[in-house]
């Protein structure tokens, strides 16, 4: 019993000393791609070392990211849906919306390409000849920055894929969909950054890219501290200059070069841009 | 609280409104899950019989397998299924990745070891005494194990429930091993799983709260079985 005292006693000390003047952590609600691509593993912890603040990422879709901020559940967001991120900005829920990085989406399918995917002149017609040729398509449908991105070329491209007996939605993250799409000889819309990670390991080549429609923009947010007092504000307000303060930028430019012969994602300060990605046809 | 609450109601309405999307989910939850428990029940339930009734060796072996087997994870075995049914994979010629056919394997290796387990507990309080007991009386050993069986009619009904209560909660195989392709193996768990992602807590919550209502139909009919088994006066 007393053994039991001296244990409790240890433990409250133990408590009293680690809890002096921690810094309160900062819950960042992003998208899977930046976590997944190992890009937040690259930056944070400089940040982390730099300030004191230990960031908690939430990967989850940008749906669930943008709802998080809405609620009061995340102080910062990283996310990659403008359309979506407007109504947020308009009402007040975020503030301090700044413009990060921005990489590129890519159509991958078959090697043999049955829709002739390759001899389109632009996106829209890319996913016309899909349509055309009925050939299998796995729509993320989860409401991502992704699958926003691929219901808008549907609309550009005058068609309604909806209950087409060659469209399927998987439901799930871009890695998943991806695996899905190769073992179904199937196309789809992808990020350039999880393709590339992937790409050992599924039966899929890029069909077609560079298209300007294709491009993928990346925005930072703070929660409004107004709307939800309980937000961290000196965290997040740090967390934001970090990720546009030309080091990182610098660092987000050459993030992935090591690996894959070029950058998974490109800087918004043009200074650090050092390789454009591919060239518009 | 404000978020449980519309969720609730969501819930009602989704029902209520007979959302065509929404039955046809629970339908082929009940499909995909029911047959997982029932060829869970055919390989399950003979062989928690056989752990207790029959002659084998190292029993205490094979009973801590068993047990072991009923804490199977999920995901460990989503991701050995999908690596024996991946085309690159040695099953990968019969094409039954992202089918509805992976998920009711997958779901059958997990509840076939939660059938038998559950049925070795309801033998084992039965006691080896009554067997003996039987056997004095110059029962064969088929003859032993039949009574034995029909006395734990209870527990057999036990079994077949918590197969099912492990088949239809279960996710992380499902999403693995089906893909969650919508139309076609998209069900319940995997569904609150998107509709989470997607930030529609209120219809997750709502899917959520189908499939306990689900849940709760199955077991009532199965309890109205059991006690009728039980009790053949009634």
């Amino acid at each position: 019993m007393r053994r039991l005292w001296f244990l409790l006693l240890a433990l409250v000390l133990v408590g009293c000393t680690a809890g002096q003047k921690p810094k309160p952590p900062i819950i960042l609600a992003t998208t899977t791609s930046t976590y997944d691509s190992g890009l937040l593993d690259a930056l944070l912890p400089e940040f982390e070392r730099e300030t004191g603040y230990k960031v908690k990422v939430v990967a989850v879709g940008t749906g669930q990211a943008l709802r998080m901020g809405r609620e009061g559940n995340a102080d910062v967001l990283l996310t990659h849906a403008p359309e979506a991120e407007k109504p947020l900005v308009e009402e007040g829920w975020v503030v301090d919306y700044q413009y990060v990085m921005y990489n590129d989406f890519v159509l991958v399918g078959p090697e043999d390409d049955p829709a002739d995917v390759r001899q389109a002149k632009d996106v829209v017609e890319a996913m016309q000849r899909i349509a055309r040729a009925g050939a299998p398509f796995v729509s993320r449908g989860d409401d991502s920055g992704t699958h926003k991105r691929e219901r808008a070329l549907w609309k550009a491209a005058g068609i309604d894929p909806q209950g087409q007996p060659w469209y399927m939605e998987s439901g799930q993250g871009m890695g998943a969909t991806l695996r899905i799409a190769s073992e179904k000889d199937a196309y789809t819309l992808t990020d350039r950054g999880t393709y590339l990670a992937l790409q050992d390991t599924l039966n899929l080549v890029i069909l077609f890219e560079g298209d300007p429609r294709l491009r993928n923009i990346y925005h930072i947010m703070r929660v409004n501290p107004e709307k939800w007092p309980h937000v961290n504000v000196e965290g997040s307000r740090a967390l934001v200059a970090f990720f546009l303060k030309p080091e990182t930028q610098q660092r987000i430019a050459t993030f992935g070069v090591d690996r894959f012969g070029r950058p998974l994602f490109y800087p918004a300060l043009e200074q650090v841009r050092e390789v454009e990605p591919s060239p518009s046809p | 609280m404000e978020t449980l609450w519309r969720g609730l109601v969501e819930a009602l309405y989704l029902l209520l409104s007979l959302d065509p999307t929404v039955w046809r989910i629970a339908l082929r939850t009940l499909a995909i899950s029911g047959s997982a428990t029932v060829l869970s029940a055919l390989l399950g339930i003979p062989l928690g019989i056989w752990l207790v009734l029959g002659r084998v060796p190292a029993r205490r072996f094979w009973l801590t397998l068993t047990h072991t087997g009923m804490a199977l994870p999920p995901v460990v075995v989503g991701l050995m299924v999908a690596l024996l049914l991946w085309r690159t994979g040695p099953l990968g010629f019969l094409e039954w990745i992202y089918t509805p056919t992976a998920m009711v394997i997958a779901q059958t290796i997990l509840a076939t070891p939660m059938v038998a387990g559950v049925m070795v507990s309801g033998l084992q309080a039965l006691g080896q005494e009554a067997r003996w007991q039987l056997l004095g009386l110059g029962a064969s050993g088929f003859q032993a194990a039949w009574v034995l069986v029909q006395q734990a009619r209870g527990a057999l009904l036990a079994a077949v429930m918590a197969g099912f209560g492990t088949a239809v909660s279960e996710v992380g195989a499902s999403l693995m091993v089906g893909g969650n392709l919508k139309g076609y193996t998209r069900v319940l768990t995997t569904a609150v799983v998107l509709e989470t992602r997607r930030g529609n807590f209120a219809r997750a919550l709502a899917l959520g709260f189908i499939l306990l209502g689900l849940a709760f139909w199955v077991n009532a009919m199965l309890t109205v079985l059991q006690q009728r088994e039980a009790d053949p006066d009634s």
